[in-house]
């Protein structure tokens, strides 16, 4: 006598239509992949980072092309420039109001580490007030450098234990 | 209009020509100050205000503050220069001017926030460029380059940061340009290199 199989088995029907994955592979992929940039420029960098929008190096290819200038729909915050103290809080708030998950490229020596400016009105440093997951050198750096810190920070995502953190708070 | 010198001697007997390198300049004493630039203004031309700035001499000298106003003729195409003395060092005050250009407002504020010499008659003397509760004033001879501790603007993200306005690392600086050699050997740089690559930051 033949039963109805009750669990689950292959079945043609939905062949092609289902994909396996890791559910942190699936989350990643979907953030790396549309990553819309908060342009933070604050001086001569916000120039390169122009550029790195533009069609000659068309950041698009890199799903980072919605520059938003609403910290409510951005994901990365790009601090492209010199960052004084008096402009350090504003940027800390705009941080604060970017919804997670987000992430920040310190673009440039100045938002690095103060660059050439060591003097009383700059931060020496955008990382003693958000945490930075990419620093990029130069002053300014190129377009390509942008695109090498783009890229750097999607490896960096890729490798994010993003489901688990989302199923396993006390973990 | 050409020249402002006869008038200048005629009727601003206080004002004494300034030495300068560039165009005409007279010492004026605080008082006379503005009547000098009102006249400038009408009678001979120098129908904008460029610049107000301040010069500090240093705590030891007396008079500490120099106030200085660059003025321009449009029709002329020239300058003159004008310096009054600030009689105090402890309270430097100046008249303002913003009764006579629009654009003294700020460079006032300006003047004030970086040398602390009040505007008698300014109509908003606030800091302009550093935040309000900054305590200090930057361009003083006694303040150092790399700054002096303090708090940050923002009393509720300062708290939740921990930060504060740190003395910036000067690493042997400030960093000087040598000109001649090599166009890499040029760029300023620090010349006591006490933190490179090699060793760490502090």
């Amino acid at each position: 006598m033949v039963t109805a199989p009750n669990e689950l088995t292959y079945n043609s029907k939905i062949e092609g239509d289902v994909v396996v994955t890791r559910a942190d592979a699936a989350i990643n992929w979907v953030r790396n992949h549309s990553m819309w940039p908060m342009p933070m420029g604050l001086a001569c960098c916000a120039i390169e980072l122009m550029a790195t929008a533009s069609s000659r190096y068309d950041i698009a290819r890199f799903g980072a092309e919605v520059m938003r200038f609403s910290p409510r729909q951005s994901d990365c915050m790009i601090v492209a420039g010199t960052v004084t103290y008096k402009m350090a809080t504003a940027l800390r708030r705009i941080y604060d109001q970017m919804a997670e998950p987000k992430w920040v490229i310190a673009m440039g020596a100045c938002a690095s580490t103060g660059g050439m400016y060591r003097s009383y009105a700059v931060l020496q440093g955008v990382d003693r007030i958000v945490p930075v997951d990419v620093y990029v050198s130069g002053c300014p750096p190129r377009p390509e450098a942008l695109l090498d810190a783009l890229m750097k920070l999607q490896n960096k995502v890729k490798r994010e234990r993003s489901a688990s953190k989302l199923f396993h708070k006390s973990a | 209009m050409t020249d402002a010198a006869p008038a200048v001697a005629q009727n601003f007997p206080s004002a004494s020509p300034r030495p300068s390198l560039d165009c005409p300049a007279w010492n004026v004493p605080p008082a006379d100050a503005l009547a000098l630039l009102k006249s400038l203004r009408d009678d001979s031309g120098y129908d904008m205000l460029v610049d107000v700035t301040a010069i500090d001499w240093s705590a030891e000298k007396s008079p500490r503050f120099t106030v200085v106003w660059h003025l321009y003729s449009t029709t002329a195409h020239r300058y003159v220069r004008i310096a009054a003395e600030c009689a105090s060092a402890a309270d430097p005050v100046m008249p303002s001017a913003t009764g006579l250009w629009p654009a003294a407002n700020w460079h006032e504020r300006e003047t004030f926030d970086m040398f602390g010499i009040k505007f008698a008659g300014h109509p908003d003397l606030r800091r302009i460029l550093m935040w309000d509760a900054y305590p200090y004033f930057p361009l003083r001879k006694e303040f150092p380059l790399a700054g002096i501790p303090t708090d940050l603007p923002d009393p509720d993200i300062a708290a939740g940061m921990k930060a504060k306005v740190i003395p910036a690392p000067m690493a042997g600086g400030p960093f000087v340009a040598t000109p001649g050699g090599a166009m890499s050997d040029a760029e300023p740089r620090a010349k006591d290199e006490s933190w490179n690559e090699g060793r760490e930051k502090k």
